[in-house]
């Protein structure tokens, strides 16, 4: 018998172009295919924002389906909800295993035909309307996720090693000024298409190496808040709590890493009184919104990407710059091979988030608008 | 010398023709455009080869090694010097977390910075005493269940924004010495261990290890040594006897 080693734990990788310049998917397929042995073949997936740029008014619905049944629900259901601009297969390549279809549609909300309707979706609220019709798909509409819900993003994923899945939604072709890239080696959950990685709402996404311990205190808490917990992967409540916290709460993205990677109560205690009173707080209101375990995160949003580890540093994490390119992988390696003599090159701390940011300028030529939102 | 172009190569291979190339009797081996490789020089045991490493190496650098001397000329990546029984790695660059892991024998020399955890559960056993000498600063929890062995930390990258290392520093720490150049924040230190002055015999130690760093990275040895050096050792060699049966 062969001695064999499975190098468990798995593989992210991200960059963005500060200035908006769009690449394509070649280098992201890379750099996270370098980080082959990291995953295991059963999931692996891309988030690409900037890619849609001819409808980055509407939001884009990646959207999964099991069969032609829940794709028929799920269209009678959008119909009624949404103004559809525009929809269709999305392009894929052949690959050699069974495989959900997958379906983008171009939306924006409707006024709704019913008085109980209109109360509940209320079309001068279109993040809120997108994000409970994207709660009801997944929730009710049997074989049938929305993948990615964000304007002028979208995630692609699946089950297979990432080089399979970026040759599979032809992630090769698409144009993006932010790239995040997931290699998975599932541990607790199963590996299915929808448990893949990016996880996304709106305009987050998130991929995260490690496991979150604390996934069923934080599903409790954003239960009471709408959101639904229905991907069977620890990973998704780091998508919704953003939501939550930045859309709903209004929270700037450096306080939110403080929620979820909290300094230790012996760290706060060394703190002068102002901080001192502000993580208490953070401690205290937030507690429910705590990641607890081990993890390294790349989150995309509208207009970024950050990235974070957890408080004690249990997993890698790299960050590199070169002129207006920001990039951040487990190893330092995968960065390198698509990006030589960086202008700088190290391992953040244990909970303090790096934070990369489209200039005003790059932001208002990729959305079109210069008031920022994060979705 | 026998030059390997490791560009493209996947990890087992490149190690398969690290192997083959010593058992061919070439004792200077120079690896070019090496990315992200694993285990390079894995429980290799000819003290006398040199493997050269052009590029980034792969988690598990010299894991198991017991011989060889490894120089990168570029930055490591996580868990250099894993459980390494004798031998020598020299990085002129950062490396990055778990830095000599487990190791039992040998030296590592690191340039500038490392990441968190460096030299957990290092440790010695009679004749075997491993070193490691840290040029840069350090994350924290640095010498984490540290066993035996000695840790030289010299921050020579410290900032006044970039501390010399972090908190948890010797947590479950119970045998071996961490010296620390500069003194370090008492505040930092997990409560099995404290700060004390080192003994002449170990300012020789230090001396000559620190001899050797400047020689390898050219750097003004009176200069290094002009700051003062404490010593980190444990309380006990037995820190958490008590913590789950109360002790007499």
């Amino acid at each position: 018998m062969e001695l064999a080693k499975d190098i468990s734990g798995c593989g992210i990788a991200g960059f963005i172009n500060t200035d908006g310049e769009r690449i394509s998917g070649v280098d992201i397929v890379d750099a996270i295919t370098l980080m082959k042995d990291r995953g295991n073949g059963l999931g692996a997936g891309f988030a690409a924002y900037g890619i849609y740029p001819d409808f980055k008014e509407f939001y884009a619905l990646h959207i999964m389906y099991d069969d032609e049944h829940a794709r028929k629900v799920t269209e009678e259901y959008l119909e009624r909800k949404v103004h559809i601009e525009q929809h269709g297969g999305m392009p894929t390549r052949p690959i050699k295993k069974k495989r959900p279809i997958f379906f983008v549609y171009f939306v924006q909300p409707r006024e709704q035909s019913t008085k109980g309707e209109s109360e509940e979706f209320r079309i001068e609220e279109a993040d809120e309307f997108i994000f409970k019709l994207v709660m009801f798909i997944n929730e009710n509409i049997d074989g049938a996720f929305v993948i990615s819900s964000g304007k002028n993003m979208g995630v692609f994923k699946g089950v297979g090693f990432p080089d399979e899945i970026a040759n599979f939604f032809r992630v090769d072709e698409y144009k993006a000024y932010c790239w995040t890239a997931h290699n998975r080696f599932p541990t607790n959950t199963p590996g299915w298409w929808g448990g893949a990685h990016p996880f996304s709402l709106l305009g987050w996404s998130v991929v995260h190496n490690g496991e979150i311990s604390s996934y069923g205190a934080n599903k409790r808490y954003l239960e009471m808040y709408g959101y639904k917990c229905t991907q069977k992967t620890d990973t998704e409540v780091v998508a919704y709590l953003l939501d939550l916290l930045v859309r709903k709460h209004g929270l700037p993205l450096h306080i939110v890493a403080k929620i979820f990677a909290p300094p230790l109560w012996s760290e706060i205690e060394h703190m002068d009184e102002k901080d001192k009173e502000l993580y208490k707080a953070l401690r205290m209101v937030y507690g429910g919104a705590m990641l607890n375990g081990p993890f390294s995160i790349i989150v995309g949003f509208r207009g970024g990407m950050f990235g974070l580890n957890d408080r004690i540093k249990l997993r890698p994490l790299v960050v590199a710059r070169k002129g207006s390119n920001v990039y951040m992988a487990s190893e330092e390696s995968a960065i390198r091979y698509i990006a030589d003599d960086l202008d700088e090159v190290y391992m953040p701390k244990a909970g303090e988030p790096v934070i990369a940011m489209l200039t005003d300028e790059a932001y208002e030529k990729v959305y079109g608008s210069k008031e920022r939102t994060y979705v | 010398m026998y030059e390997i172009d490791a560009r493209g190569v996947y990890y087992r291979d490149l190690n398969a023709k690290i192997r083959e190339a010593i058992r061919n009797h070439h004792k200077d081996i120079v690896l070019h455009n090496v990315c992200g490789q694993y285990y390079i020089g894995c429980g290799l045991n000819d003290k006398d080869v040199k493997i050269t490493i052009n590029g980034v190496p792969g988690n598990d650098l010299g894991a198991f090694m017991n011989g060889p001397t490894i120089i990168v000329n570029d930055d490591a990546q996580d868990g250099i010097g894993n459980t390494m029984n004798g031998g020598k790695i020299v990085v002129y660059g950062n490396a990055g977390d778990v830095v000599a892991y487990s190791m039992r024998g040998g030296k590592i020399f690191i340039e500038k910075d490392v990441g968190y955890r460096a030299c957990i559960h290092m440790k010695a056993y009679k004749d075997m005493n491993p070193t490691v000498v840290i040029g840069g600063c350090s994350g924290a929890f640095m010498g984490e269940y540290m066993a035996g062995g000695t840790l030289i930390l010299l921050g020579l990258t410290r900032k006044d924004d970039k501390p010399l290392t972090g908190v948890y520093l010797a947590t479950g720490m119970h045998g071996g010495k961490i010296f620390i150049r500069g003194g370090v924040d008492e505040k930092l230190l997990w409560k099995e261990a404290v700060v004390v002055e080192p003994t002449k015999e170990e300012m020789k130690k230090i001396e000559s290890e620190v001899k050797e760093f400047c020689n390898l990275f050219k750097i003004d040895y009176n200069k290094v040594m002009d700051e003062e050096f404490v010593k980190v050792v444990p309380k006990s060699t037995r820190p958490y006897g008590h913590l789950y049966i109360p002790g007499p």
